[in-house]
């Protein structure tokens, strides 16, 4: 055997291989958004399916974030043309109403879809216990860096986004990521800023 | 002929070295994710109103809308697959294209356009990776083939050519 053509074959293979294994420890299909760690962009956008008992706000309020600061915060893109979206319906639905009376807000962002539809869709759902929020032009869809739906935001109750899921939720890893924002908060955690349309008129800055 | 057959297995060896190096680097070119299911093919019947901050002189300025697609053609659209918004019809990559208008038409540079994709999708988001980082590969390492290739023909074909005078020195049996 030839030792010095055998090693400079060697020197050569091994690094296309171990960038080929590496490759393989990676999903091409999976986008890391650079959000989780940052403050939640902002937003103020229009209740237009208001929720049910408790988690219920008017249709026509206007949700700021700002004003949830003090609360976790679930926030889940959505759309009527969604079919994954069925899947996570009740379950989302089902724990944000377990969770009524605690520092959570749970809310919906209607992304590319129109209210009347999106309404429609709620009823066809058996209903909604958490409010959903109108997203024209998808500007907070942008703003949070989608690309498609579902997906859902966990912000912590400083502000921060603390966690991404893309695709259908299940009841466990809600509860999971809100139970930990929750124990994380309980320290020092501020009064939750009471969001009622009085803040909308107040009018406090976005 | 022995030489020869030498050249042409470092060929083929070359050539499969290439083939693997261009499979590791397009494995770790960004694919798209699925596209989200039951995406609106209706686009007409789902058309949402888009929120503009643009003025009717903006809304039809040709130096903007030139502006706005250079930046547009080097973001890439979320929901397709590998087409910068510019050239995609999809609702999200127009409303995107709103943005980057709305953005440039408020006095952002491209460049803080850029940056303002980039820090919501990710570098993902450019079409064209920056050279920084481990970026640095897909650049260096086309260049660093062809010299390579062209060191190793140089070298190949000098021995090959210096074959005659010791080949005949040289006993028959010294490969395989």
């Amino acid at each position: 055997m030839n030792w010095k053509r055998a090693s400079i074959a060697a020197a050569t293979a091994a690094p296309v291989i171990g960038l080929l294994a590496w490759g393989l420890t990676r999903d091409p299909n999976s986008i890391p958004s650079p959000l989780p760690g940052r403050e939640a962009p902002t937003f103020a956008l229009q209740v237009f399916a208001p929720g049910q008992g408790d988690l219920a706000r008017p249709a026509g309020d206007t949700v700021r974030l700002t004003d949830l600061r003090g609360k976790v915060v679930v926030l889940n893109f959505w759309a009527s043309w969604c079919l994954a979206c069925r899947d996570e319906h009740s379950a989302l639905s089902d724990v944000a109403q377990s969770y009524a009376g605690k520092p959570v807000q749970f809310l919906g962002v209607l992304y590319n879809d129109v209210p009347d539809k999106g309404t429609a869709w709620i009823a066809e759902m058996g209903g909604q216990s958490y409010p959903s929020v109108d997203d024209p032009g998808a500007r907070v869809a942008i703003d949070y860096g989608l690309y498609g739906v579902p997906e859902t935001f966990f912000l912590d109750a400083s502000g921060r986004v603390a966690y991404k899921h893309t695709g259908p939720v299940t009841q466990g890893v809600v509860r999971f990521k809100v139970d930990s924002l929750l124990a994380a908060a309980l320290p020092a955690a501020p009064a939750p800023v009471a969001d009622t349309a009085a803040n909308t008129k107040a009018g406090k800055a976005q | 002929m022995t030489q020869a057959r030498t050249l042409s297995r470092a060929l083929m060896g070359a050539a499969a070295a290439l083939t693997l190096v261009s499979g590791a680097l397009a494995a770790q070119a960004p694919e798209l994710p699925a596209a989200p299911q039951g995406a609106p093919q209706d686009s007409g019947a789902l058309r949402v109103k888009v929120q503009g901050t643009l003025t009717d002189a903006q809304k039809n300025d040709p130096v903007l809308d030139a502006a706005t697609s250079a930046v547009a053609a080097q973001l890439r659209c979320p929901v397709c697959q590998g087409v910068a918004i510019q050239d995609s019809p999809s609702e999200l990559a127009q409303q995107m294209r709103m943005v980057v208008k709305e953005q440039l038409a408020s006095g952002k540079s491209p460049d803080e356009v850029k940056a303002y994709f980039v820090s919501k999708y990710g570098e993902w988001i450019l079409l064209e990776p920056q050279a920084h980082g481990f970026n640095i590969v897909i650049y260096a390492l086309p260049v660093l083939l062809v010299l390579g290739g062209a060191v190793f023909l140089v070298f190949i074909v000098r021995k090959w050519t210096a074959a005659p005078a010791a080949a005949g020195s040289a006993p028959s049996g010294e490969n395989d």
